[in-house]
């Protein structure tokens, strides 16, 4: 008993010493961790890569959208299209896979402060999330003549940055509910469609009635139309009605999280 | 049940200070209604292996994730190192080897050992580490292209990584093979000898034969019997003929020989508790095995090929765990 009194006072003193490095050291190992594993990155960054070779550059002549030029009208689209990648299947799909494989509950029962784990998912999310947008903006520069100020990138990153929570935290729901067999497949099933309504794919202005009316119900629309807003193209709804829509998202899908999270536990 | 309480309880009672890890009067009830744990009381000692046994579904698995904080009870008490086995400090102290199918495949050994030693302030020095798991030559490997002995290995390399004074492992042997299971087991005894606690779960009977000082078998939820390998087996022994009035249960053994005498005949014979025929060979247990022989050898000319052997502790285990239905 007197020994555990001890440590019990010690630690939390330097606690936050002893986290720092764990929440560094977890989030490099897990960016490494998914950079290695090929069927990971090569679709996560290849898709939208890909996607926007073909749509946004090969296929246009040099048409222009309400001002600015298509490619750099589907930059913003498939920047949001790659980023949402990242994150859904991330944390989504390599999460149910933690889970599954019993790795979640090693990781609980040791000294890992349980935030380091969520916060590395995260912050890989992001990364990525980066590394697409910057890919996809060397392409437009070099291939589609894409004028693009140093400040609407630096938008756009940050953007990325930011808009990667909602969509961690939706993979983090996706993670806890579907089991890990179906996991990529249901990913996919909420990932492509809603792409597609919120026009990240086909310029949005040109997508069917019925679609247009869907869009604003996802979240995926909300943050697609604050990185047009930051490209200088057109754009509807104000930017604070976007984030607060993608803020009640993020919250709405941590409040699902943390409910299928506790009846998980109770079945522990 | 109640003959082999008695030691146990004397010896934990003078040790009350070396208690390491608890579990006082423990029911687990899950939201589905099926109670995996009814009134289990467990108690871990310094510098003891404690081997828990049990049949699939008898609450083993409840049990250690109790004490690794990974679950609540629903009523009763866990203590580790005298705190909530939840508290940052108690899981300092604790290693745990799961059985784990994928680690993330991609890291390589020495980038899992690291991950691990920083969860811990004063974590064992990483050669320790490297020749305690007998990782040498497999360090840069990633997890994915181990075999399955190294990646028993390397997981147990994660449970010792923060030297910790108490080490659950579950099912560490799996997948090795003779060599490296007597390897793992010369470690596990090493770590006891430095005072460490080690907790494990085991299919392998003779694992838990070889390696625990104490060996806690629990059914349904609840305690059967507890204590040295050699109680444990007497005790089993004991059970399989209750009514018996031998002089002692020690006195048990298995009888194997080919014989023409019937089922029937043998069973009649006092002293005989259980007859299984095997193949051409039959078994007899006997509480009395020398008058049963020199009756079997009389009435039985042909009998041949005899062998007697002490009861394992795969019988008690079987007989422990019986459904009394």
């Amino acid at each position: 008993m007197s020994t555990t009194t001890l440590s019990v006072s010690t630690i939390p003193a330097n606690d936050l010493m002893r986290s720092l490095p764990i929440f560094a050291r977890e989030a490099r190992f897990e960016f490494v961790r998914l950079l290695r594993t090929r069927t990971f990155s090569l679709s996560v960054i290849g898709f939208p890569v890909m996607f926007y070779i073909l749509f946004g550059l090969l296929m246009n002549r040099g048409e222009s959208l309400g001002g600015i030029t298509v490619a750099k009208y589907m930059l913003g689209g498939y920047a949001v299209f790659g980023l949402v990648g990242a994150a859904l299947f991330g944390i989504g799909v390599g999460m149910a896979g933690d889970f599954s494989a019993g790795w979640l509950e090693l990781k609980r029962a040791s000294p890992m402060p349980p935030l380091a784990y969520l916060l590395a998912k995260c912050c890989t999310a992001m990364a990525f999330g980066a590394i697409i947008v910057s890919l996809l903006t060397a392409l437009g520069i070099v291939f589609g003549h894409v004028h693009l100020t140093l400040d609407e990138y630096a938008h756009m990153i940050a953007f990325s940055l930011a808009g990667a929570i909602p969509f961690a935290s939706l993979g983090l729901v996706v993670a806890l509910i579907v089991p890990f067999n179906s996991a990529p497949g249901i990913a996919n099933l909420i990932y492509l469609p809603m792409s597609f309504c919120s026009g990240l794919w086909v310029p949005f202005q040109l997508l069917p009635h019925a679609v247009k009316a869907i869009a604003p119900f996802l979240p995926t629309y909300h943050l697609a139309q604050l990185m047009l807003g930051a490209l200088g193209a057109p754009s509807s709804g104000t930017a604070n009605s976007h984030w607060s829509n993608l803020l009640g998202f993020t919250l709405l899908m941590l409040g699902i999280a943390w409910i299928a999270f506790r009846r998980r536990e109770q079945n522990a | 049940m109640n003959v082999m309480a008695a030691s146990p309880e004397t010896r934990q009672a003078t040790n009350s200070q070396d208690t390491v890890a608890s579990l006082g009067n423990i029911t687990k009830r899950y939201s589905n209604g099926v109670v995996a744990l009814d009134g289990l009381s467990l108690s871990l000692r310094r510098g003891e292996i404690v081997a828990l046994l049990g049949p699939n579904g008898a609450g083993k698995s409840t049990a250690v994730k109790l004490m690794m904080g990974l679950s609540t009870p629903t009523a009763g008490d866990v203590r580790i190192f005298g705190a909530d086995p939840r508290n940052a400090a108690a899981r300092i102290r604790t290693g745990v080897m799961l059985q784990v199918g994928r680690a993330p495949e991609m890291l390589r050994v020495r980038e899992h050992l690291a991950i691990f030693r920083g969860y811990y302030p004063n974590p064992m020095p990483y050669a320790e580490i490297v020749k305690a798991a007998g990782l040498e030559g497999i360090e840069a490997r990633m997890f994915g292209q181990l075999s399955g002995g190294q990646k028993q290995r390397v997981l147990f390399s994660m449970a010792l990584a923060g030297d910790p004074d108490l080490i659950f492992l579950d099912e560490p042997t799996v997948g090795l093979d003779i060599e490296a299971r007597r390897g793992m087991w010369a470690q596990i005894r090493e770590l006891a000898a430095r005072g460490k606690t080690v907790l494990l779960t085991t299919h392998y009977l003779e694992e838990a034969d070889a390696l625990a000082h104490r060996i806690v078998v629990i059914n349904k939820g609840r305690v059967v019997c507890e204590g040295t390998p050699a109680e444990v087996k007497s005790m089993g022994a004991g059970l399989s003929s209750p009514n018996d009035t031998s002089p002692g249960v020690n006195g048990v053994k298995i009888i194997r020989c080919v014989t023409t005498l019937t089922s029937e005949h043998l069973l009649a014979m006092p002293g005989v508790s259980a007859v299984e025929p095997h193949g051409t060979l039959t078994l007899i247990t006997s509480t009395q095995p020398e008058s049963t022989l020199r009756e079997m050898l009389a009435l039985d000319l042909q009998l041949h090929s005899l062998e007697v052997q002490s009861p394992a502790l795969e019988d008690a285990f079987l007989a422990l765990t019986a459904d009394p239905s």
